[in-house]
Parts: structure tokens; sequence; C-alpha cells
């Protein structure tokens, strides 16, 4: 029997539609949220390197501390960053406030921007601080 | 109309027998890591860089060590919840769905376990 499924029209989908701010941090949020899933493993290797000894330690912290390790933290601080104000206003939609166009168009734009100035924030703080 | 049986009305569960279960779940622990992440980032500013001991000693004193433990445990949680979302939303085939869903859940508990034993250890043990 031929498949029926095959010839029944389809909704529209992503590309039909135009790209805007309130779908892009959808997306950014969900990809985030995948990155620091595997980020989590840089926490583990720091936690274990403070708790198996100094010398392990001492070597997490160079490679944390090299060019690409420093580049990895920086990404993994923004996409946690975004991530926890995406959250924020997912909260916000579940209690059922913030569903007007011009007003999440506009917290989705400013979740981006808090997200980068935050970033910057936090790493020029810990490069003061040292 | 509502086509509901009275017992189906109580116990809320809907069609997926599991009811909001993952959506509430996903709720608590985001709601919970948001204060903990926050004092988690202000920790690694103050202690990034910093010498062993010193680092270390902090994350042995009492309270660190349970805030340390409480993020552990929210993020695992809600960490897997989310891949699970993810896996279900995107993988189509059963058998792949099903292995990847189990990978997620061994992925989870082994790093949320290892995770934790260090902690504990600092904690415990220095």
């Amino acid at each position: 029997m031929a498949n029926v499924t095959n010839n029944r029209p389809l909704s529209p989908h992503l590309q039909i539609y135009k790209f805007i701010p309130t779908m892009a941090m959808s997306i950014v949020h969900r990809i985030t949220g995948g990155a620091l899933y595997f980020g989590t493993l840089l926490v583990a290797a720091w936690l274990i390197s403070a708790a198996s000894g100094e010398e392990y330690f001492n070597w997490i912290n160079w490679l944390f501390g090299s060019i690409i390790g420093q580049l990895v933290l920086f990404g993994y601080t923004w996409a946690l960053i975004h991530h926890l104000l995406g959250g924020l206003r997912h909260i916000m939609w579940d209690l059922g406030y913030g569903f007007e166009k011009e007003f999440s168009t506009m917290l989705a734009k400013a979740n981006l921007v808090a997200s980068i100035v935050l970033t910057v924030l936090v790493w020029a703080v810990v490069l003061i601080v040292r | 109309m509502d086509m509901r049986t009275p017992l189906g009305k109580v116990r809320g569960l809907g069609s997926a027998k599991s009811g909001t279960e993952h959506f509430w779940r996903v709720r608590t622990t985001s709601i919970a890591l948001v204060p903990l992440l926050v004092f988690y980032i202000v920790f690694l500013i103050i202690y990034a860089g910093k010498p062993y001991a010193e680092v270390v000693g902090a994350l042995a004193n009492p309270f660190v060590a349970t805030i340390n433990a409480l993020t552990i445990v929210a993020s695992i949680v809600h960490m897997r919840l989310g891949m699970e979302e993810i896996i279900q939303d995107y993988i189509h085939s059963e058998g792949m769905k099903i292995a990847l869903l189990i990978l997620n859940a061994f992925f989870s508990f082994l790093i949320g376990g290892l995770c934790l034993l260090a902690a504990l250890k600092i904690a415990f043990a220095g």
C-alpha cells in the first residue's frame, strides 16, 4: 500500500518565515543549552583535578590558562549567561507575562546584548582582580 | 464537553501518562540554578587562577561545599532533561532515539557522580 502520508500538505517550515529576533534567541537558547551540556566536562575536569591533588590541578589550570583554553572558557561563560538570561524569560512566560510582540522582540534583543555585556564584565573583573 | 473521567481529571497525567513531571522538573531546577549559578560565577571570579591550596581551602568550606553539591545536582538533572528534549525533537528513528536517551542518562549520571564525589572528597578529606 502506498504511503498515504506522503501526499499530505505540509505546514510552512523555517525557511518560509522571516527570521526574527525571538526565533533567533529561541534556537540560540537551545544551542547554548547543548553547548553547556558538554561544557559540564570542563567543570568536571576542574573539580576532579582539585580533588586529585596539586599536580593535576596545576595541569588543568595551565590548560585552562592557554589561549585555546581561555577562548573556550570565554565561550562557555557567554553560553551560560545567555542561557541563564533566556531561562529568566521562560520563567516570565511560564507565569503568563510578556507575550506582547514588541515587548518580546525587545527582550530577545536585550537578552543578546546583556549576555555579551555581562560576559565581558565578568572577564574584565577576573582580569582586574588577578 | 469534557471527555475525561473523574479519576483521570484528578490524576492529571494526560495521554503521555507522566503528566507535567518533565516540564515541572525543568522549571524547578532552572529556578534553583539562578541563585546557585550566580554564586558559582562570583566564586569563580574570585578564585580563577588562584593557587591550589587557596582554591581547595575555599571549596572545603561547608557553605561553599553545600552550594557546590546543590549546583552539581540541579545542573545534572537540568541538563539531562534538556538533552532529552533535544533528542526527542530531532531524532526520529526509534532505535537511535532510545539509544541516545540511554546514553544521555549514563553520561549525565557519570559526570554528576564524578563531580559530586570530587566535591565531597574536597569537603571531607581536603
